[in-house]
């Protein structure tokens, strides 16, 4: 080994030790635990003991309603949440990029200032917005005349994607933004002397060469949509809410692993969800690769 | 343009357009802010009864009177966990990405990309899916409910080893690393003196990143914590809400300790927008 080489070795060390413990391992141990049941010995007083269960765990939370129910909301909220998003990220995104907008530096910060604000706390701000007692925009809206429950069955969902988009419109916009002031003007240019409106140009120009953000972030956002925990746990504490505990998969597997202390299930949960994230992540990049050997 | 675009009626019609669609985006994000700029300002009884939107029953004192006092001042030390979990997480985080981004963009290496390609795959882990067998390994080790268990899993950041391998190729030139080599300088030398030294940017992009993320994080500590001391902010302010329902006296705290929560990320986005500006574009443009 030359001393380039080790010196290599050596920077890259503390990184790979940490991934392995932080990500490798859990990943492992989650997958391990899943096959392992607890079962009461007896009549429940001799203690538990851990038998192999094989994909009982998994049998057992595909079997569940609850479970599946949970991933029913997911798709309901991604179908909601992730078109919005991006048809909203990338609208403001053009808007900005367009000769028209005034004092861009103030917009984007603007826009990107409640990503500063921590998950929890903005669902908290929101669900204070959303009670009736607190809330002056309830008030506003039923001086209006218009009565809606953010908390009943059917307002949970908008509740939650509105949480969502407020906290991550923003931050997504100044990604595209900085991808569409990357392209070179001179295409644009060439676009307007051929007689291409403002319109032709963002979805026939702009939008295709940004292709590369919108992939990314859309991954990212399906990643992150799985995920969905703090933003409904906050409703669930609502009184009166339609959230129960096991209203996504991730809260789920919380309450399996520590309200009913079951750890196999939730480890089984919880494989199931990073498998269906890994599933979509490959799906997403395929469609749109294959997308690109087409246009080629 | 279009020719009929140029003529000025027009223009100044899109111009309006245009300006007040992103200043109608502007005030959907900004007014709940200014609630909990205003409603931190109220009592319990003004929170509850009168318009929340101004500075009637004026008591930010008051509140931010009540927020110290209360269980001996435990907003605060929450405080002290939060800068501490973030300030040396984020650190060493940063330090250890960079050191490997530099590394995959400096050296040549048997099976670099495969490796690369190792870390890339752990951006798309859920990262909550491993929060729970991540416990159950922290408790066997015996450190759940420490500050290690919050403290380790945040040193690792796949996405960050990404931004310090652009950074790295964007910012130190080869030459300067000859150059230095030449001068008889040891690798490492080389990284700690000169690498490091031009990588600056990127290190505070990757700092800023993680920092907030950790300052936000709130699955891990709910998992991890039982000991209301080693809270962070995130979990605090949750455990006083859940308390709120019964006991609206906690609204005032839950309100003002989260506007105190938002001050330290806000005033960090306002003052370093270059660099998370940079963040985000390296890693949108491949």
């Amino acid at each position: 080994m030359n001393a380039r080489t080790r010196a290599a070795a050596f920077l890259l060390t503390p990184f790979f030790a940490l991934f392995v413990v932080v990500m490798v391992v859990p990943i492992g141990y989650a997958v391990w635990l899943s096959l392992f049941t607890e079962k009461q010995s007896g009549l429940g007083f001799g203690g538990t003991e851990t038998v192999f269960s094989g994909l009982d765990n998994y049998t057992a939370a595909l079997g569940d309603r609850a479970f599946r129910e949970g991933f029913g909301v997911l798709l309901g909220y991604c179908l909601f949440y992730i078109p919005l998003l991006l048809a909203g990220a990338l609208g403001l995104a053009l808007l900005l990029d367009s000769a028209l907008a005034r004092a861009r530096r103030f917009f984007q910060l603007a826009l990107f200032l409640p990503h500063a604000v921590p998950g929890i706390i903005a669902a908290l701000i929101w669900v204070y917005l959303y009670t009736p007692q607190l809330s002056p925009v309830v008030k506003a809206m039923e001086a209006g005349g218009i009565g809606f429950d953010f908390f009943s069955p059917e307002g949970a969902l908008p509740s939650i994607v509105n949480i969502a988009l407020w906290e991550w419109l923003g931050y997504n916009m100044v990604i595209f933004y900085a991808a569409l002031q990357a392209i070179d003007r001179s295409v644009l240019e060439a676009a307007t002397v051929d007689g291409a409106g403002s319109w032709r140009i963002a979805f026939s120009i702009k939008i295709p060469l940004i292709r590369a953000s919108l992939l990314m972030v859309c991954l990212f956002t399906i990643i992150g949509s799985l995920q969905l925990f703090t933003e409904p746990l906050i409703l669930n504490k609502g009184t009166g809410s339609a959230v129960t505990s096991t209203w996504t998969p991730n809260m789920y597997a919380y309450t399996a692993a520590f309200d009913r202390n079951d750890y196999g299930l939730a480890a089984a949960a919880s494989v199931l969800l990073a498998l269906t994230a890994a599933l979509l992540s490959f799906a997403v990049t395929r469609l749109t690769g294959r997308r690109k050997g087409k246009r080629a | 343009m279009s020719p009929s675009r140029t003529r000025p009626t027009n223009v100044w019609l899109s111009k309006t357009a245009v300006n007040g669609a992103l200043v109608l985006a502007v005030v959907y994000m900004l007014f709940p802010l200014v609630w909990l700029l205003t409603a931190a300002t109220k009592d319990a009884g003004d929170l509850l009864a009168g318009n929340a939107f101004s500075f009637e029953g004026f008591d930010l004192g008051g509140n931010l009177s009540r927020l110290a006092e209360y269980n001996d001042g435990i907003y605060f030390h929450w405080y002290a966990n939060s800068l501490l979990y973030a300030g040396l997480g984020a650190l060493a985080c940063s330090l250890v990405s960079v050191a490997a981004g530099y590394a995959f963009d400096k050296y040549h290496f048997r099976g670099k990309e495969k490796l690369f390609g190792l870390v890339l795959l752990g951006v798309l882990v859920p990262t909550t899916a491993l929060a729970l067998p991540m416990y159950l390994l922290a408790s066997e080790v015996g450190i759940v409910n420490t500050y290690w268990a919050v403290l380790i899993p945040v040193l690792v950041n796949p996405f960050g080893v990404y931004l310090s391998r652009v950074f790295s190729s964007g910012y130190i030139p080869d030459e300067a690393l000859e150059a230095a080599r030449i001068d008889g300088a040891g690798e490492l030398r080389t990284f700690w003196s000169i690498g490091l030294r031009m990588i600056m940017p990127g290190f505070v992009t990757v700092f800023l990143f993680q920092f907030t993320a950790i300052w936000n994080n709130f699955f891990l500590p709910l998992v991890m914590l039982s000991d209301q001391k080693l809270y962070p902010l995130s979990l605090g302010l949750y455990a006083w809400n859940s308390n709120a329902h019964a006991e609206p006296d906690f609204y005032p705290l839950v309100v003002t300790g989260s506007l105190l929560a938002v001050v330290p990320l806000v005033v960090a986005f306002v003052s370093l927008q270059r660099h998370w500006k940079a963040g985000l574009t390296a890693g949108s443009v491949k």
